[in-house]
């Protein structure tokens, strides 16, 4: 792609979005990335925090307002299109879900909308590499890219009032793990029982924006073991160096 | 440590700080005081640091037990405020010695009431901030019986002080507001209903979002989900108002039609469900001068 100059806008007091209007995409979420760390590097000198989404930056400033309109400047005059791509050195991490009949409350449902046989609904969503565009909605939940089209079905006609910890859902073309329990209206297809989100940690969830996930189908059992070896601190998640 | 007992939490008391603002990435929303210039103005009035963690009370206050000397200061929305028999007015700075119970009465002016506490309430802090917030904090507010931690007062100092404050006018129906990111795709007549229309809080609304009842004509699709903030007012597909508040989602896919200012956010919120408010369209400064 042709690295594009942002719109840039004010949001509140202390706040700048950048929006770019190019195509969702792993490569354009690189480059997104790396425009990130390069603003932080060389366009930024007040403490902010900034937040990336699937096609905007969010820069909010921790200190005084003031420092708003130094740095205001400072972007306008960036040249966006001379900041390359760089290697975010991110990660591949692999996800256990059990896609038994307890947790997959919505398989029959997706099987016959879709006309796949559930080995086929399984297969489909274990095959592809999703990438982890940003976190939003609930702590810890990740919005993933990636997902098989035939896989693709409506939110609930009605939202379930509470769905448990862990429960991977279908909405659209997306797909997605709750974090907590909450109330839901995606499609309930599995449960992963990996910690998505622990407030209690300096980096609560292990996940970051760049980040690729594979899923893997488990059993009851081993769904259970796996649980075990977290609430024991002796479950290591699966990752490796892209 | 010392502590204030909760004998009855009221309708939706809670922790609240400044918020949290480091975790979005995570996912996590801002929450902190819906009024932060009530919750500044209390904890100024004790000496406190600004993010000193006040209690946040809604519509219908707690009763508490202090089971330690301790300096209180009652900001923001007017209630009637009784030391065991004794009344007190908001804005005050008081003493109040062990086993002293205040109580929340009749509420008579605004939504939310602060009480700040000499030192801040100590509850622990997690991912910097002691908010209140499901998902983060054990509780989402506080419940009868908690224990709520602080430091106990050892001096008498600011007893019955008063500080002079700029009148904020926090009680106009006037909720200052910016363009928001999508406004200039907004029809004209659209923008004029906007910054000419009343619109009526809902009863549905929480420390996450208020929305309100009236609609206007929407022709926007929805934007790809990208971010949103406190203040930041989205337009559904069916023509509602939605504006967002402390505890909102970090992200968003209805079109941003306003952001309202840290003042407008804070009159907002000092509103009944039923009150009837207008938008108050501001420009952004140029430069700092």
């Amino acid at each position: 792609m042709i690295p594009q100059k942002p719109k840039i806008s004010r949001l509140g007091e202390r706040a700048v979005l950048l929006q770019w209007d190019f195509a969702i995409n792993p490569e354009n979420l690189n480059w997104l990335l790396s425009v990130k760390d390069f603003l932080l590097q060389n366009a930024i000198e007040s403490k902010v925090e900034v937040i990336s989404t699937y096609n905007s930056l969010l820069i909010t400033y921790l200190s005084g307002i003031d420092s708003v309109y130094g740095d205001l400047e400072r972007l306008q005059a960036v040249d966006f299109s001379s900041i390359p791509a760089s290697d975010l050195q991110r990660k591949t991490y692999y996800l256990p879900v059990c896609y038994d009949a307890e947790f997959g409350l919505d398989l029959e449902e997706l099987s016959t909308t879709n006309k796949l046989k559930i080995s086929e609904i399984i297969e489909l969503h274990t095959r592809p590499i999703y990438t982890v565009y940003f976190m939003g909605f609930l702590p810890g939940f990740l919005y993933l890219g990636g997902m098989d089209e035939r896989l693709r079905i409506s939110r609930k006609k009605t939202p379930r009032p509470s769905v448990v910890k862990g429960a991977v859902g279908i909405a659209e073309n997306q797909t997605g793990i709750y974090p907590n329990s909450s109330p839901a209206g995606w499609q309930i297809i599995g449960n992963c029982p990996v910690e998505l989100f622990n407030p209690q940690l300096e980096i609560p969830c292990p996940f970051q924006a760049g980040d690729q996930i594979q899923f893997y189908a488990v059993s009851k059992a081993e769904h259970q073991e796996v649980q075990e070896q977290i609430k024991s601190g002796n479950f290591q998640l699966k990752t490796e160096k892209r | 440590m010392s502590e204030v007992e909760v004998l009855k939490p009221g309708l939706y008391t809670s922790i609240q700080d400044l918020g949290r603002m480091q975790s979005a990435v995570y996912g996590v929303p801002r929450s902190g005081v819906m009024d932060s210039l009530a919750a500044r103005k209390a904890n100024l009035l004790l000496n406190n640091p600004p993010d000193a963690a006040v209690l946040e009370i809604t519509m219908t206050g707690p009763q508490l037990r202090f089971h330690a000397d301790a300096q209180i200061v009652v900001c923001g929305a007017t209630f009637e405020l009784k030391l065991n028999d004794r009344p007190l007015e908001g804005s005050k700075a008081y003493s109040c010695v062990t086993g002293d119970v205040l109580t929340f009465g009749g509420l008579k002016r605004g939504f939310r009431a602060y009480l700040a506490i000499n030192g801040g309430f100590r509850s622990p802090e997690i991912l910097h901030s002691r908010s209140q917030y499901t998902g983060v904090t054990p509780k989402a507010r506080i419940e009868k019986g908690d224990h709520l931690p602080f430091v106990a007062a050892t001096t008498e100092k600011n007893s019955g002080a008063r500080v002079q404050f700029p009148e904020t006018g926090i009680y106009k129906n006037s909720i200052e507001a910016f363009p928001g990111p999508e406004w200039d795709l907004l029809e004209a007549s659209v923008r004029e209903q906007l910054t000419n229309g009343s619109f009526t809080l809902l009863p549905t609304s929480n420390r996450m979002a208020i929305g309100f009842k009236e609609t206007v004509v929407n022709d926007l699709k929805g934007i790809t989900t990208g971010p949103v903030i406190p203040g930041t007012v989205q337009l559904t597909p069916g023509g509602n108002l939605i504006a967002l508040m402390r505890d909102c989602q970090v992200t968003g896919g209805y079109p941003r039609v306003l952001q309202l200012n840290e003042l407008g956010i804070c009159t907002l919120a000092q509103k009944r469900p039923g009150e009837v408010v207008g938008f108050g369209l501001k420009e952004y400064l140029e430069t700092s001068s």
